[in-house]
């Protein structure tokens, strides 16, 4: 099909070609990163079928993707701080760098014209033209205690607006690249260790999961003079923490019936605050494990979890109205990561230890489908390109 | 942490210690659970230090990051975690032997290289 496409594009004449290529959108395409292999699959979420692979994108251990606001391109971050842009519709690496030695996520600006990087190694965020990968910024993460942190929870916001966190600092930062080239950072005391964050899909509040305490903090963004406020606090009750064989991830998932439902760090809970109730906790739900993706259904009727080491073999849905538990099932092993399709009747787990993707029904909870996959990992749906913090 | 893991946890680095001064190579597993050591120390320790064990937001775990850090030390670490850091216990799912035999293999240059490789689908 790439190649085909390729000849078309050379000959520059679409007649020279036996047939004309299909003509065909993006909103119902996907990627899934092969964490071990370096590669990605191009999927395709209607037919529940593999179109095409693009190798070469270095260490993909810890990959995220963002998507052109057209759809048509997916930015993969990689591990070993590669940024790679692909074409989805040609299958085809169209840029590739290397920004920074260890990195972890990305994200897009609001108008699509701005890439941004969080990394680990050197500390920092970094800034890109979105078409070319031109470099624009480089904003290292020293904290105000002098020292150079690792970046987690790289959001974007309105307003030609990024935000961040600091992991050893303890810092919010919240970047304002409306001059992509001279980017404003304000900081924001956050607490110990945050390890991630998410923004909601309104853009209003920033959120950051502590590692080192007991509780998130939280920032509102739409306030004249934002401040962090801490929000369910001590929800561990000073119980000892249960260890965490996986870092739970945040993301503007989290939001259903205008609650928040998040992962506890070291409890097997998933912790429901109310928006409207100023972030109160609403209750929680005893789950499997140590949550690590807590993702609601587009329509917020659900909310499944998938867990850290050792039940990376369980799924568990939850039913929002009722907070109960409303099916728990085991599809493989090491199920890493969930991505629903654009509507929610349908969602895609990769089973890293047994090398598959599978596709159930989220109403009846049937396998829909499974394609093979070489340890997959992160699984992104271009739907994520219309939604602020995804 | 209760008074009962406490003891437990003192008693255990105690024996470790006591182990740990007989010089004797690491008891090498058995071939399966090297293949299931290997896979976690790939997948599971790779979650937070890195696939290829270059760091993450845990450190690096390569052979010249831990080139002067003495392996009883380290052995400790993989099977009581570390407080006060995201490191936790692999005591429940490793034994001691099986953790001497990581930290051996991780600080010999070897570890990178035993790590199961991209596999499943052509």
């Amino acid at each position: 099909m790439r190649r085909f496409l390729l000849a078309c594009l050379a000959t520059l004449t679409l007649a020279a070609c036996a047939t004309a290529p299909t003509l065909r959108g993006t909103g119902d395409l996907g990627v899934v990163i092969e964490r071990a292999a370096g590669r990605v699959q191009i999927v395709d979420t209607s037919t529940q079928r593999h179109l095409a692979t693009v190798a070469g994108l270095g260490d993909l251990s810890h990959a995220s993707v963002v998507f052109s606001r057209d759809a048509r391109f997916a930015y993969v971050f990689g591990r070993d701080g590669g940024l790679s842009r692909i074409d989805l519709l040609t299958a085809t690496l169209t840029h590739r760098i290397v920004q920074a030695g260890n990195a972890i996520g990305g994200a897009i600006s609001q108008d699509g014209r701005i890439v941004a990087a969080q990394n680990y190694q050197p500390g920092g965020v970094r800034l890109f033209d979105a078409t070319t990968l031109a470099p624009l910024a480089d904003i290292p993460a020293v904290g105000a205690d002098g020292r150079v942190s690792k970046v987690v929870g790289l959001v974007d916001l309105p307003n030609q607006h990024f935000a961040a966190s600091l992991f050893e600092s303890g810092e919010i930062w919240v970047i304002d690249a409306r001059q992509p080239q001279q980017p404003v950072v304000k900081t924001y005391a956050a607490g110990r260790e945050p390890y991630d964050a998410l923004v909601t899909p309104d853009g209003r509040w920033y959120v950051a999961g502590l590692y080192g305490e007991d509780g998130l903090a939280l920032l509102d963004m739409w306030a004249p003079t934002p401040s962090i406020r801490k929000i369910l606090a001590g929800y561990g009750r000073g119980e000892t923490k249960l260890p965490v064989y996986k870092m739970p991830h945040l993301r503007g998932w989290a939001m259903a019936q205008g609650e928040a439902w998040l992962p506890a760090i070291g409890r097997h809970e998933v912790l429901i605050a109310g928006v409207q109730q100023g972030w109160r906790e609403q209750g929680r739900v005893a789950v499997a494990g140590q949550p690590v993706f807590v993702m609601a259904r587009p329509d917020g009727r659900q909310v499944w979890v998938n867990f850290a080491f050792p039940n990376n073999d369980t799924v568990q849905v939850i039913d929002t109205p009722s907070r109960q538990i409303r099916h728990t099932f085991k599809p493989c092993k090491g199920v890493l990561h969930m991505e629903f399709t654009p509507k929610g009747e349908a969602v895609w787990l990769s089973c890293r230890d047994d090398n598959r993707i599978e596709v159930y029904d989220t109403t009846t909870f049937a396998r829909l489908a499974t394609l093979p996959a070489d340890n997959p990992s992160g699984i992104f749906f271009t739907s994520r390109a219309h939604r602020v913090g995804m | 942490m209760g008074r009962r893991e406490q003891w437990m946890m003192l008693l255990g680095s105690g024996l470790l210690l006591a182990t740990l001064c007989h010089a004797a190579p690491p008891v090498e597993p058995s071939s399966e659970r090297r293949a299931v050591l290997l896979h976690w120390l790939r997948d599971d320790c790779g979650a937070c230090h890195g696939m290829t064990l270059a760091g993450g937001l845990g450190s690096p775990l390569t052979a010249a990051a831990l080139a002067d850090k003495p392996a009883e030390g380290l052995v400790a670490t993989l099977l009581y975690g570390r407080l006060g850091t995201a490191m936790p216990p692999w005591q429940p799912f490793i034994s001691e032997d099986e953790a001497r035999w990581l930290i051996d293999l991780l600080q010999s240059d070897r570890a990178l290289s035993a790590l199961p490789r991209a596999g499943g689908r052509p």
